[in-house]
């Protein structure tokens, strides 16, 4: 970013299941912290509700004490405050942007409110220099979304999950396999030990659909009908690596199908990846080769910053910072936010 | 307040051989068309079964968009929906003790005067309300359902249905 603007932002994300704060100065993180669930139910005793939100507030301030310790900042040399407003689960959307407001009233700082699938999407840009107009997959376990990216700030969805997300069906077939959560590197491991060649053929959801929509619903079914050897596929259960291979292969195989398809129609001159699961090798591996075949380059979230995070948050901050957003105290959540979709706000300012 | 014979009766079971999604989701739009303001339906079925495809139908039904994508609420818990009433998707899946439905604010969208759909309903556990309509699916074949329907499932409680 040649923008010298100055920029101090912290940057807090609470979603879902990670309390995450950071801090960066322009395109530098000064400090990051995730609170896994592990170092969150220690001092509980394990008895807190997995899901309350009271769980992100009695993290928030310790994780962002310790991030202004660490970044070497006062809280008062802050410039801004920014939080995930959606989409996301309500109660934990509440404790982050609660907090945000404490902090941008409490000091008198801006208060800047981010969309979660953008700040994944913008995460890209810590990986390397992006090239519009681009092609966007974001696949976590909540998301699976293909976009047309204009440039930062715009956004078009020509396509998304009709039923489960990717990571989501990565989750539930791990579980039907007896495997541990998340499922992503537990199946990309099982799937490792099947030899190619060797793997459960399945069917490619939606693949020959001529739309850039995604379904892995099906794919869950089957999957459960060979591990139990009912079905089409004989009489016996399959193999439960080369299920997991199998299933991965038809998951990647139709997300890059898509993805190109996605550029080709759109003429994109970049392929961009995010979102926790694009963590995946097998799916990164598959994608690097894609991109290559179609002569674009590949654009991926740096490992560290696909799950959820609070630099993903801060980052995005910043550019909208130096554009000019500023939210007030009055600005909301909204757990059904999208992006790139009319009505989808796209980042915009809540009118009120 | 539901119409009259809008909801199943307490004690009526009715059973449904679906042959597979296309029928479900089409059962689940006449589910959705007949449920009033305050009609939950606790829904039940293994990985697999076919929860949310008949959750989609349900939402069609109630009045939702078809241009609406009703996806798998897993990761979120909850999703909203606007229809002829506001449309409640849970999903329950990803909850260990349902004190953590509750913290969701279960009882808030209780009172809202729309329609409920709850996948993975066994984990309401005491939250699960008298009077609510039972679905349970049971996987018989590759595609083929058996879809059971009761009145006042988890009205193990004395009061019955409302």
């Amino acid at each position: 970013m040649g923008d010298g603007t100055r920029a101090w932002i912290l940057g807090i994300e609470t979603s879902c299941d990670e309390t995450a704060a950071a801090i960066v100065e322009g395109d530098r993180v000064l400090a990051e912290s995730v609170a896994s669930q592990d170092e969150v139910h220690r001092p509980y005793g394990g008895v807190v509700p997995e899901l309350a939100s009271r769980r992100h507030l009695a993290l928030l301030g310790p994780l962002v004490r310790g991030c202004l310790r660490r970044s070497g900042l006062d809280a008062g040399m802050l410039d801004a405050v920014a939080v995930t407003r959606g989409p996301g689960l309500a109660g934990c959307l509440l404790a982050g942007v609660g907090f945000a407001k404490g902090v941008a009233c409490g000091l008198g700082i801006p208060l800047i409110g981010v969309n979660h699938i953008e700040a994944h999407l913008f995460s890209c840009s810590l990986g390397g220099r992006a090239v519009f107009p681009a092609v966007a997959l974001v696949v976590s376990g909540g998301h699976t979304a293909l976009l047309l990216v204009r440039g930062w700030g715009d956004y078009r969805l020509l396509g998304r999950t009709l039923d489960d997300a990717v990571g989501e069906a990565y989750d539930k077939v791990a579980s039907m396999m007896g495997l541990p959560f998340p499922g992503g590197p537990a199946i990309e491991e099982r799937a490792a030990r099947c030899p190619p060649g060797a793997s459960v053929r399945f069917p490619r959801p939606l693949l020959a659909s001529g739309d850039l929509q995604f379904s892995f619903s099906g794919l869950k079914t089957a999957v459960r009908y060979r591990l139990e050897g009912r079905g089409s596929g004989g009489g016996r259960p399959a193999e439960p690596d080369a299920v997991a291979r199998g299933f991965q292969e038809a998951v990647v195989e139709v997300l890059l199908a898509k993805s190109l398809e996605a550029a080709r129609r759109t003429r994109a001159r970049c392929l961009m990846l995010a979102g926790g699961v694009a963590r995946n090798g097998f799916l990164r591996g598959a994608f690097e080769r894609g991109a290559r075949g179609l002569g674009l380059p590949l654009l991926c979230a740096p490992e560290r910053y696909c799950t959820d995070n609070g630099v993903m948050v801060a980052a995005l901050a910043v550019r909208l910072f130096r554009e000019g957003r500023r939210d007030d105290l009055a600005l909301d959540i909204d757990p059904g936010l999208r992006l790139g979709e009319p009505g989808g706000e796209e980042g915009c300012i809540r009118p009120r | 307040m539901p119409r009259g014979g809008s909801r199943i009766l307490s004690e009526r079971r009715t059973v449904i051989e679906s042959s597979g999604p296309g029928e479900t989701m089409a059962l689940g739009e006449s589910l959705g068309r007949r449920a009033a303001a305050g009609t939950v339906f606790a829904i039940r079925g293994g990985l697999g079964a076919g929860k949310t495809c008949l959750v989609q139908g349900i939402a069609r039904g109630v009045g939702v968009a078809p241009s609406v994508a009703v996806a798998s609420p897993s990761f979120v818990i909850i999703t909203e929906y606007r229809g002829r009433l506001p449309f409640f998707h849970f999903d329950l899946y990803r909850i260990r003790d349902w004190r953590e439905v509750f913290d969701v604010g279960w009882d808030d969208y209780l009172d809202r005067g729309g329609v409920i759909a709850v996948e993975w309903a066994e984990r309401l556990g005491p939250l699960l309300p008298a009077g609510c309509t039972a679905v349970d699916i049971e996987i018989t074949g590759e595609e083929t359902r058996r879809i059971t329907l009761a009145g006042g499932a988890g009205a193990g409680s004395a009061e019955g249905p409302s």
